[in-house]
């Protein structure tokens, strides 16, 4: 009986500060939102309580909070599609062709500018892509006749930036999975007379999905609920989902509407991850 | 001459070049903002002049200097509390199976997936509701919370490649549980620990987003004030503070990568 007292506290003392940390951080700070989502004001001044679901409400009968949530959601499939098109080859190559040393040198070039503000990141973007800047004076190097170009406050620069930001997640997972399989199993194919593609679209695929399903859920979750981003690179092209809870915080203090907005972000992006979980749960197995 | 050799090749040079491509897209905008730090022009015109003017002036920018400083501090402290406590609730998950257990890990899932957007603004609400308030000790709370899930996951990583025998020694030779802890337990963890550390820095050091809606009117940490630079109307300046910025977290995670024989020599 000692020994099982004393195996109790053990446990409550080792995990009890990180978890007291997390609740009060995390936790009773999303249900205190939960809670003024629900109320008429904020927490400012002398506060009454009195319930309401008109912010809620607002999001059904304002036509432009959801013309921007489909726009932010556009923007997530984008982002996420070209970091499939561009990450998915780039993976391969890496875990099939290259090999030995190189290929860890090159792995870690990969993910290294992952460790870089992406503040920064998105900064760097903006002098990339202003008006005689990087992008314009290389083009017209090797393209003299061609109209100025300035994605400054752009959509178009939106989506380079956070497909930036984003690529090495999905080279990373792809990776991954890519090189959990056995280059046997290919050269077995080979041998017995399967040509490149039959290959491609019945080992490699089936074989690397769990891979580009975690780097989708990675990518689409954080991208849909970006604001920074938006707001640096689109300009007045940049108004987002994103962007209109963060100004409810710091330029219009709504609150209550900030808060019910994004609990409905929140349940779109439990949503996903819902009809993705079976995917995800493989990857975990395989990894 | 074996075609389907000959076709690998082909592949494999466009492949090579392919990769090289995406090397160049995910570094231009950092080798541009790094170059645009040593160039004399204000308004970042070419051709390039070579200038260090831009490190120059930010010595004298008590601004960029202050909240550089408060970032090192707040990075530094968020590591110190980051690592040990979540160092203790990785030994828990190693060591013991007990009732909650998955659902104690399950909760670690939240702070990564949430988006910051969302995790921030609701701090900002209790805070303030609550009279914590904002400032350096409310985005410490934050940064905390946001490294804790990932030193369990990598102390964690480091204790499953390591039974329990050696503290079943140590007991069985008459240690104490404290004893065995810290003299056996600890070392045995200890380069997860590092590893972890490194980590957690990095998540603070380059938070902004937390930071961003918690950083209170004159008390700002580096990632706040270059995005109010860069929203009314920046100088290189702000150039070579990030290129700055981006060497010490590279250099972080390179250390990390050695530490933790990250991508290879396994």
């Amino acid at each position: 009986m000692r020994v099982e007292t004393r195996r109790r506290w053990a446990i409550t003392g080792l995990t009890g500060p990180a978890y007291l940390w997390l609740t009060v951080t995390i936790f009773l700070p999303l249900s205190a939102m939960l809670y003024f989502s629900f109320q008429m004001k904020g927490p400012f001044g002398k506060h009454t309580s009195e319930f309401t679901l008109k912010h809620y409400d607002a999001f059904f009968t304002k036509d432009y909070l959801q013309a921007l949530t489909w726009r932010s959601l556009e923007m997530g499939f984008h982002t996420t599609a070209l970091c499939l098109i561009i990450g998915f080859p780039a993976a391969y190559i890496l875990a099939k062709r290259i090999k030995g040393r190189w290929r860890e040198a090159l792995f870690l070039l990969v993910v290294l500018p992952f460790w870089s503000n992406a503040l920064v990141r998105i900064f760097s973007w903006t002098i990339v892509l202003r008006p005689d800047g990087f992008l314009d004076r290389a083009v017209h190097l090797v393209l003299p006749g061609v109209p100025p170009i300035d994605l400054t406050d752009s959509y178009a620069a939106i989506i380079i930036g956070l497909t930036h930001s984003y690529l090495p997640y999905m080279i990373l997972t792809c990776y991954l999975s890519l090189q959990a399989i056995d280059d046997s199993l290919i050269e077995a194919a080979r041998s017995m007379g399967a040509r490149a593609h039959t290959i491609f679209w019945r080992i490699i695929l089936p074989l690397s999905i769990p891979g580009l399903a975690a780097g989708t859920v990675l990518i689409f979750v954080p991208v849909i609920g970006s604001f920074f981003e938006p707001k640096l690179l689109g300009g007045t092209q940049g108004a987002m989902i994103g962007t209109v809870i963060e100004e409810q915080f710091t330029v219009v203090s709504n609150w209550p509407l900030g808060g019910a907005l994004s609990f409905i972000l929140l349940a779109i992006i439990l949503l996903i991850l819902g009809v993705s979980s079976p995917f995800l749960r493989q990857h975990m197995k395989s990894s | 001459m074996n075609t389907h050799r000959f076709m690998c090749r082909i592949g494999d040079g466009f492949g090579k070049f392919f990769l090289f491509l995406v090397l160049f897209f995910l570094y231009v905008p950092i080798v541009v903002l790094a170059l645009m730090s040593f160039n004399e022009s204000m308004h970042y015109q070419l051709p390039f002049e070579f200038s260090t003017r831009w490190y120059v002036d930010l010595a004298s920018n008590e601004r960029l200097l202050t909240a550089s400083f408060n970032s090192v501090m707040l990075a530094l402290v968020n590591t110190v509390i980051a690592t040990i406590l979540g160092t203790m609730a990785a030994f828990a998950f190693a060591r013991y199976r007990f009732r909650g257990r998955t659902i104690l890990q399950l909760l670690l899932f939240p702070p990564i997936t949430i988006p910051w957007l969302i995790i921030g603004v609701s701090m900002l609400v209790l805070f303030f509701w609550t009279g914590i308030g904002r400032g350096l000790h409310a985005m410490l709370l934050g940064h905390v919370a946001l490294s804790l899930p990932y030193v369990i996951i990598v102390v964690g990583a480091r204790l499953a490649s390591f039974g329990p025998e050696l503290e079943e020694a140590a007991a069985s030779l008459g240690a104490t549980p404290l004893q065995s802890f810290m003299r056996v337990s600890v070392p045995v963890m200890l380069p997860g620990m590092v590893a972890a550390g490194l980590f957690a820095f990095a998540v603070s050091f380059d938070q902004f987003v937390i930071s961003y809606f918690l950083a209170a009117p004159g008390i700002s940490v580096l990632p706040v004030e270059i995005f109010s630079a860069i929203r009314k109307g920046f100088t290189p300046e702000v150039n070579a503070i990030s290129t700055i910025m981006i060497v010490v977290s590279m250099s972080v995670f390179l250390i990390f990568a050695r530490l933790s024989k990250f991508g290879g020599e396994r």
